[in-house]
């Protein structure tokens, strides 16, 4: 049974709805405080959307450099998975643990509104479940969700089948209508849209509910992408 | 010798500085008489702000009187933060709703964000979580460039705060109109959810008890905030920028998490937000309703900046902070609770026998104040009213241009989809959210349970100007039957008096026959009224807003079964449910065509509208009928608009009616949709959603556009306003 570790920083907002998805898949989940500086005994890592630290300096840049960081990228570094959804896309960024970043919106507003996404790479282990261009809803909420990148980031990220997830209509600007990505090795993903508010169908949508199964049963899973 | 130099008590006298603050003669002579001594500084700003219209209700008071506030669910009504209200198995819902018009007029993102603060501490201060956001809005027409500024910070403020602290925003209503020109309304409403033994009262009881102030440190933010929001606004406005407060919805959200933790704790004995006139209504208002006294030394207070001088913590509106009584002894658990969860907490005082607000500083006695005057004695308004001389009545429209006047209804953005506005809000974090903003009331479920709770916002404002006493039935009206169209049974109500100043005889008349009005509806729709808040002196430039009660109402759902899926499909058959009565005063097409209200009263049958109301719900959770729209703005054609947009289906229907009927706006009317064929009292079948075609004909009239067409004008409507350069 993998054991996640929901990474709480104050201002993290959809903490519980992430920990209720991970626990609603049959996964093990519990809470961890960001002063924390372990993550001993998990298999995994979640960082929930929200506005960690009010994002008041810089989306995710308060919480790049809080005390569990160093332990999220040792996970990552160990091949666990790791993975941030919405503000922890933006975190993510900011550690480095996936390329480019996420900036304003080009519409300069918020947006809030179930997004049409595109599955692009279904080889991956977050993944598996679902099928190559695979359309699927999931709902956005983002101020900073533009994923902007240099043009060697890009070309790597589709050399690499790194884009997992793209917009069928881009809200936001961003490049390649990128809404999710992993890193290299294929064990750390960040994603604009919310699948954890995608799990029943009397709230809109359901398509969220696989990526949870995946993550439930990660180590049984040895296909690796590409 | 004082450490802050400030006016004497023979300054404030002979210069009558307390008029600067929003007192008269009289009420100055009252506290005098009061104190039995002239007052000193920090003294006169206490009772200028507790007496202010906002906190004190002096024109509102007898009004607030006649509404009925108790009923067989209600487990506490107003006078605390918010009501509450029994949903069973041992929960309640609590809710409120609450003005934040003045600020907002100054600084529209702030404004607007600390009037979703203040709301959500309000339901948090309870013990509650929130689960749902809602707000009314108010502007000026879109083509003022002004009104468009407004409208911009005003949606981006809802949205920077409650997005940040993460609470959904479920639902809403915007109107615009001539009236709101630079004096808009923003009205937030916040839902929460709490266990019947978990349910606080703001109070000071106990000898010796501690008070522990927590939240953000206390700045000179928002100083005479609730003095400022109880006159009228003016050119010198600008001046009272300062008067607005600051959000923080990050340490806004530490301090909601904190004080749900509070709550666990046995040996809290009261809590109160500290909002309008923060630290002085907290601490007076918890020692009166504790029947205590309450002594601070308010050089305990976490403070921003040093200086700041008894007098400006008194009246700061520092956001974020609530205040506590907590047993003697336990306050070091309380502060390391606080410090855990990294918001600033300090024991500032403690509760006595004396009945006084007494505050120290560095042991000098800075006020000296009798609680129970303070909070009970202000003074009580009781003015005459001036009914207005009738206008005529038009009852015919028909020989307008009724295809232009379609046109131009489903462009106005009062109409229009608010996408625009309500996609910069959160509505669904939580993961409860099951009806979202756009169409009809939010819909939340009870997490971990297969109950919902319906909540809507509504107002009505053109009708309570064109007839009082009926339009302020037709708000409670319109507000049951939104709640009734999710298949909930509407529960209680909470309201928002937005009036302009009740020194002008007309406009005492609008809220005295207006509430009226309402209190009769509440009675009838068995909806009451657990709790409310007013605001007076919207005035600009000698205008008044047009009267505008707001209805907050929540209403249960017991089986989210029904909610499952969205049975609308096309060939199902529309029906009008009511008569199509020529009423127009008040109306849309009326605005569009006249311009003017007419002042000429309007029709409703209570007793009618609570039977309709139920036997739909009824035929609504037996799924024999698919979809209950309520007829609003615009009248029937306006609403089969809407709800072929929003379904993407056409529209074919004819009514065999003079065709400016179709444009009526008459109470208790809905469409409904369900199978061809079906028995419904009242109701006729019209036509059916068929086809991409929008058809609609009366008598000498046949109208037919592209399904897209109207789309894209109701969608197209308030972005292009917003894009448009002057």
């Amino acid at each position: 049974m993998m054991r996640y570790a929901v990474i709480r920083f104050p201002g993290s907002n959809c903490d519980r709805d992430l920990y209720n998805a991970a626990v609603k898949a049959g996964a093990e989940a519990e809470y961890v405080d960001y002063r924390e500086t372990s993550l001993e005994g998990f298999d995994g890592v979640l960082i929930p959307g929200g506005f960690s630290f009010g994002d008041y300096l810089r989306t995710g840049a308060m919480a790049s450099v809080a005390p569990i960081t160093k332990a999220v990228i040792r996970m990552a570094d160990e091949g666990r998975p790791v993975v941030g959804i919405c503000n922890g896309f933006q975190i993510l960024t900011e550690i480095g643990l996936l390329p480019g970043a996420l900036i304003r919106n080009t519409g300069h507003t918020f947006i809030s509104r179930d997004a049409s996404l595109k599955i692009v790479n279904d080889k991956t282990k977050f993944t598996k479940s679902y099928s190559k261009d695979e359309d699927v809803i999931f709902p956005i909420a983002h101020g900073e969700g533009c994923y902007f990148c240099t043009d060697e980031v890009y070309a790597d990220l589709k050399d690499n089948d790194q884009i997992i997830l793209k917009y069928n209509e881009n809200p936001n600007g961003s490049r390649g209508d990128i809404a999710g990505i992993i890193n290299k090795k294929g064990n750390v993903l960040g994603m604009m849209p919310h699948p954890e508010r995608a799990l029943e169908s009397i709230l809109g949508s359901r398509d969220g509910f696989k990526l949870f199964e995946d993550l439930k049963s990660w180590e049984e899973n040895h296909e690796t992408v590409r | 010798m004082k450490q802050f130099v400030e006016p004497t008590e023979t300054d404030i006298k002979e210069q009558k500085l307390y008029k600067e603050m929003g007192l008269t003669d009289a009420e100055y002579e009252k506290v005098v008489s009061i104190l039995g001594r002239e007052p000193n500084y920090t003294e006169i700003g206490i009772f200028s702000v507790m007496w202010s219209e906002h906190c004190s209700y002096k024109h509102s008071k007898p009004f607030l009187g006649q509404f009925p506030t108790e009923g067989e669910k209600v487990l506490m009504g107003p006078g605390e933060g918010a009501g509450v209200v029994d949903i069973g198995d041992g929960q309640a819902v609590v809710f409120k709703v609450e003005s934040h018009n003045h600020p907002s007029a100054v600084e529209p993102y702030q404004g607007a964000a600390t009037g979703v603060g203040g709301i959500i501490r309000d339901i948090v201060s309870i013990g509650a979580r929130p689960v749902g956001l809602l707000n009314s809005l108010r502007f000026g027409e879109l083509t003022s460039k002004n009104n468009r500024r407004l409208l911009r910070g005003v949606v981006s403020g809802i949205g920077g705060y409650g997005n940040s602290i993460g609470v959904p925003t479920v639902s809403g209503e915007v109107e615009f109109d001539p009236s709101y020109d630079t004096n808009p309304l923003v009205n937030a409403m916040c839902v929460g959810v709490i266990d019947h033994d978990r349910i606080q009262k703001g109070t000071a009881k106990g000898v010796g008890n501690k008070v522990v102030y927590v939240g953000l440190k206390t700045g000179r933010d928002g100083i005479h905030g609730a003095s400022f929001a109880s006159e009228e606004l003016s050119e010198n406005s600008e001046a009272k920028r300062p008067s607005v407060q600051i959000g923080d919805p990050f340490t806004g959200r530490k301090l909601m998490e904190a004080t749900l933790a509070a709550i666990e704790m046995p040996e809290l004995v009261g809590i109160q937000d500290m909002g309008a006139a923060g630290l002085t209504s907290s601490s007076s208002e918890m020692a009166a309703k504790g029947g205590s006294g309450i002594t601070l030394n308010l050089d305990k207070v976490p403070l921003r900046e040093e200086g700041i001088s008894p007098y400006e913590m008194m009246l700061s509106e520092t956001q974020e902070r609530m205040l506590l009584v907590v047993e003697d002894g336990s306050e070091q658990k309380f502060l390391d609770l606080f410090d855990d969860m990294e918001v600033d907490s300090a024991v500032i005082g403690e509760v006595t026998d004396n009945d006084r607000l007494r505050l120290y500083y560095e042991d000098e006695l800075y006020a000296d104040i009798p609680v129970q005057e303070l909070s009970e004695e202000a003074p009580v308004y009781i003015l005459e009213g001036r009914q207005p001389e009738a206008d005529s009545e038009r009852r015919d429209y028909s020989d307008e241009d009724l295809d232009a006047a379609f046109k131009s209804l489903i462009s106005h953005p009062s109409m229009a989809s608010k996408d625009f506005i309500y996609e910069q809000f959160d509505n669904q974090v939580g993961s409860n959210t099951i009806q979202k903003s756009g169409f009809g009331p939010g819909i939340v479920r009870i997490e971990g349970t297969n109950k919902a709770v319906s909540m809507t916002i509504d107002g009505k404002s053109r009708y309570v100007y064109a007839d009082p006493y009926n339009g302020g039935k037709e708000v409670v009206a319109q507000a049951f039957r939104n709640i009734i169209s999710t298949g909930a049974t509407p529960l209680a109500m909470t309201d928002c008096l937005n009036y302009g100043s009740p020194e002008k005889p007309e406009i005492y008349h609008q809220l005295e026959a207006s509430t009226k009005g309402m209190a009769e509806a509440c009675r009838t729709l068995h909806t009451p009224v657990v709790s409310g808040n007013v605001s007076l002196y919207n005035e600009t430039k000698q205008a008044s807003v047009l009267p505008t009660p707001v209805i907050g109402m929540v209403g249960l759902i017991e089986d989210i079964g029904i909610l499952k899926e969205d049975k609308v499909s096309e060939g199902d058959a529309l029906y009008i449910v009511g008569d199509l009565k020529a009423q127009f005063q008040g109306s849309q097409i009326e605005k569009l065509i006249d311009g003017d209200i007419r002042k000429v009263s309007r029709q409703i049958d209570l007793d009618l509208e609570f039977e309709r109301g139920n036997m739909l719900k009824e035929m609504y959770i037996s799924g024999e009928i698919h979809k209950i729209a309520p007829i609003g703005r615009g009248g029937l054609i306006v609403k089969l608009a809407q709800l072929a947009s929003h379904y993407n289906i056409g529209v074919d229907v004819a009514v065999d009616v003079r065709a400016d009927l179709l444009f009526s706006e008459s109470a208790s009317n809905y469409v409904v949709v369900a199978p061809a064929g079906l028995e419904i009292t009242g109701a006729r079948e019209i036509g059916a959603f068929s086809g991409d075609a929008f058809r609609v004909s009366a008598k000498n009239y046949n109208i037919s556009y592209e399904l897209n067409e109207i789309n894209a004008t109701l969608k197209g409507a308030i972005p292009a306003c917003m894009s448009s350069v002057d």
